[in-house]
């Protein structure tokens, strides 16, 4: 069986390779730059806005417990059924129990990344449950059956061409080219399964611990409808999603709107704060929220890498990072992509499986400068690596460090081997890149920089005194 | 041992090595209290209801909103009129409210009213929606709906066209106002659904187009009443 690193080294070498999805990216992400430096340019200081939300984000993290009891108490006073799920199986298993219960057939669900890191749908649709997803590039992905590309922007990868082919097979529509119409297939396809489904299952991006409340961040309108129209909502919520007061959202929103996709505020940004109350028209008759901690408490546990756990999911290290532009977000083979991805995958699913997500990467820090939270990304991927090693030390990294340590201690042989080295690069040259290649991990991709013609000790000893 | 017990005793274990505070790496010189509002770090606002009414003006229609500031509800109403006429509408979604009854009356269309409960079907066949609000914002352009102020949940985002009648006095500068108004007036009687909406309904997801009217309303209209 592949390890989950030979997996990512050779997708990311296909998706590399790959001219005409790393143009279709950089145009993608080019707007979204642009876009992005507008809105953040419209705040007074954005730095500054940078600072209060880290600060605001971990007292909310680092007071975890009583703002959770907070938003539990207040939601449970309106009728809101709560779920404290451990695991990723007790949080399907619950949602699966209240789907039979109430002999739901049909699911409607918005975006959530959090369902997709537990596998919700596949576990609805092996217990028989119809689920379909509404938001626009995930229902696309869904028809592909593959996971979403992009945290944020889900369908990122596909040409209006290819979107075009997959209505036209899966769905019977005529081909188009135009955007618009694509999109208006997809409405005409959902607006049915809005008014037939029974059950809505959404995510939420924030968890008001004052006021009792989620609130759910969207353009489309689709988690709308998903939260309005069937009888039975059921979110399912990280526990690290607290804020401590509603007017914290005054800041959160236009943020994660601007760090996201460039906006200055998302279209539709709704707070549920319970089932249908008495006097209201409509919503649902009940509404569940599924508390998920799923090993997020193990990341709380370490003081270092806490702040991981400030992440609202904006997306922005993504759209920033170097590896992530030329690698894909299919080739992380995880539920989080990109650099936060390769933070916390390895503790959400263990530093062995994963470690290699936080070699890939060039450190360059791009991650860090543009969290809206100021997470320490990419000091925690050195973490990462540190924790791997001390962990499981490998034996070549041990015997490499021993051979240089004892090197560097005898400058006679340190000078032998640099000069043998001047000699043999011209040979080595001549297998380049080849099996016969000792540097061949290096210079199958790479050059191997030449050796300088003296060294800094010979040109020592010739210079000229004046 | 519960599921809550579990997770709240894994919860208070973790926190009993501390992490250090981001407060004290913070890249401004001022230092700020958590009490304090956002408001000197977001996009400026000036303090006069003309100022206001002018940024959200430039704010909607950037949103591609429709914004208009009657002088009476006459000229309101013979607006909904031509929208009804352009827009071709037969039936129109709307809820009981001083306004809307207002307007309701002048137009004569058929109606579904979400009041007292209704038909999805039937509001799904509506060609527009017309609710009042909670509050606009100046800052980002929003109207804040709730349940009682909009007819529910769906009203607002069912038919193609949403209308919303404001008034002048619901205007407030930011979104830490607009939600001081609404805790102000609803104290621990929240209703259940509260959303900031900012424009139609919209989506990037193919090839990062804008497409208008995803899958809530294609128009939004935005009508001031004196």
């Amino acid at each position: 069986m592949k390890t989950h690193a030979g997996e990512f080294n050779e997708s990311a070498r296909r998706y590399t390779a790959d001219l005409p999805h790393r143009d279709l990216i950089q145009k993608a992400l080019a707007g979204y730059y642009a876009k992005r430096d507008e809105s953040k340019n419209r705040f007074q200081n954005w730095p500054g806005a940078r600072d209060l939300a880290a600060e605001i984000k971990w007292n909310a993290i680092n007071h975890l417990d009583r703002c959770l009891d907070e938003f539990v108490s207040k939601l449970e006073a309106r009728g809101t059924k709560i779920f404290w799920a451990p695991g990723a199986q007790e949080a399907r298993d619950y949602i699966i129990g209240v789907a039979r219960k109430h002999k739901v057939r049909s699911i409607i669900k918005s975006k959530s990344m959090t369902a997709e890191e537990i596998h919700l749908n596949d576990a609805l649709e092996k217990e028989g449950f119809e689920v379909v997803e509404s938001d626009l590039g995930e229902y696309i992905v869904q028809l592909r059956r593959e996971p979403p590309y992009h945290l944020v922007f889900p369908a990122m990868h596909l040409t209006r061409r290819q979107i075009s082919d997959l209505f036209h097979d899966k769905l019977g529509s005529a081909p188009t080219n135009n955007p618009e119409d694509l999109t208006m297939i997809a409405r005409r396809v959902m607006r049915r399964k809005y008014c037939e489904a029974e059950m809505g299952i959404s995510g939420a991006n924030f968890a008001i611990a004052e006021t009792g409340m989620i609130s759910i961040t969207e353009n489309e309108g689709n988690a709308r409808l998903t939260t309005s129209l069937p009888k039975i909502h059921v979110a399912i919520v990280g526990i690290e999603k607290v804020l401590p007061k509603l007017s914290d959202l005054a800041l959160f929103l236009p943020m994660l709107a601007t760090a996201g996709a460039g906006q200055s505020i998302t279209c539709y940004n709704t707070l549920y704060g319970g089932p249908r109350q008495p006097g209201e028209p409509d919503g649902p008759e009940e509404f569940h929220v599924v508390l998920l901690d799923n090993r997020r408490t193990e990341l709380l546990a370490d003081a270092e890498q806490r702040d991981a756990l400030h992440c609202i999911r904006c997306g922005a290290c993504l759209n920033v990072c170097p590896v992530f532009k030329n690698v894909g977000g299919h080739s992380y083979g995880t539920t989080y992509q990109g650099p936060i991805g390769s933070v916390i995958t390895p503790h959400l699913r263990g530093l062995q499986d994963w470690k290699h997500l936080s070699q890939a990467s060039s450190l360059c820090g791009a991650c860090t400068e543009t969290c809206p939270l100021k997470i320490n990304l990419h000091h925690h991927l050195l973490h990462n690596r540190r924790n791997a090693v001390r962990a499981l030390p490998g034996r070549l990294g041990k015997f490499l460090q021993s051979g240089f340590v004892f090197m560097m201690r005898r400058p006679k042989l340190y000078q032998l081997a640099a000069r043998a080295g001047r000699i043999a690069q011209p040979l080595q040259r001549l297998f380049q890149g080849t099996i016969l290649d000792p540097l061949r991990a290096w210079t199958k991709t790479r050059l191997f920089p030449p050796l300088a013609e003296k060294s800094f000790r010979e040109m020592w000893r010739e210079r000229k005194t004046p | 041992m519960t599921n809550r017990e579990i997770i709240l005793g894994r919860i208070r274990e973790a926190l009993k090595v501390s992490a250090p505070n981001p407060a004290i790496h913070a890249s401004t010189a001022e230092s700020f209290s958590l009490s304090a509002s956002p408001q000197k770090w977001l996009p400026p606002v000036g303090k006069t209801l003309e100022q206001q009414i002018d940024l959200f003006r430039q704010n909607a229609e950037a949103l591609k909103a429709e914004f208009r500031v009657c002088a009476n509800m006459n000229e309101a109403t013979e607006h909904v009129k031509r929208l009804a006429g352009t827009g071709d509408w037969k039936k129109i979604g709307r809820h009981r409210g001083e306004l809307t009854d207002a307007v309701a009356r002048k137009l004569g269309l058929a109606e579904v009213k979400t009041d007292g409960g209704y038909a999805v079907d039937d509001l799904e066949s509506c060609d527009a929606a017309l609710t009042e609000c909670e509050a606009l914002v100046a800052q980002t352009g929003s109207v804040l709906v709730s349940a009682p102020s909009a007819g529910g949940r769906a009203l607002s985002v069912l038919p193609p066209h949403h209308i919303v009648l404001a008034r002048p006095n619901q205007m407030e500068p930011d979104l830490t106002a607009a939600l001081q108004r609404v805790r102000e007036k609803f104290g621990d009687k929240f209703p259940s659904f509260l959303s900031f909406i900012s424009g139609p309904s919209r989506t990037g997801d193919i090839e990062r187009i804008l497409v208008l009217g995803a899958h809530g309303p294609k128009k939004l209209t935005i009508l001031v009443l004196p």
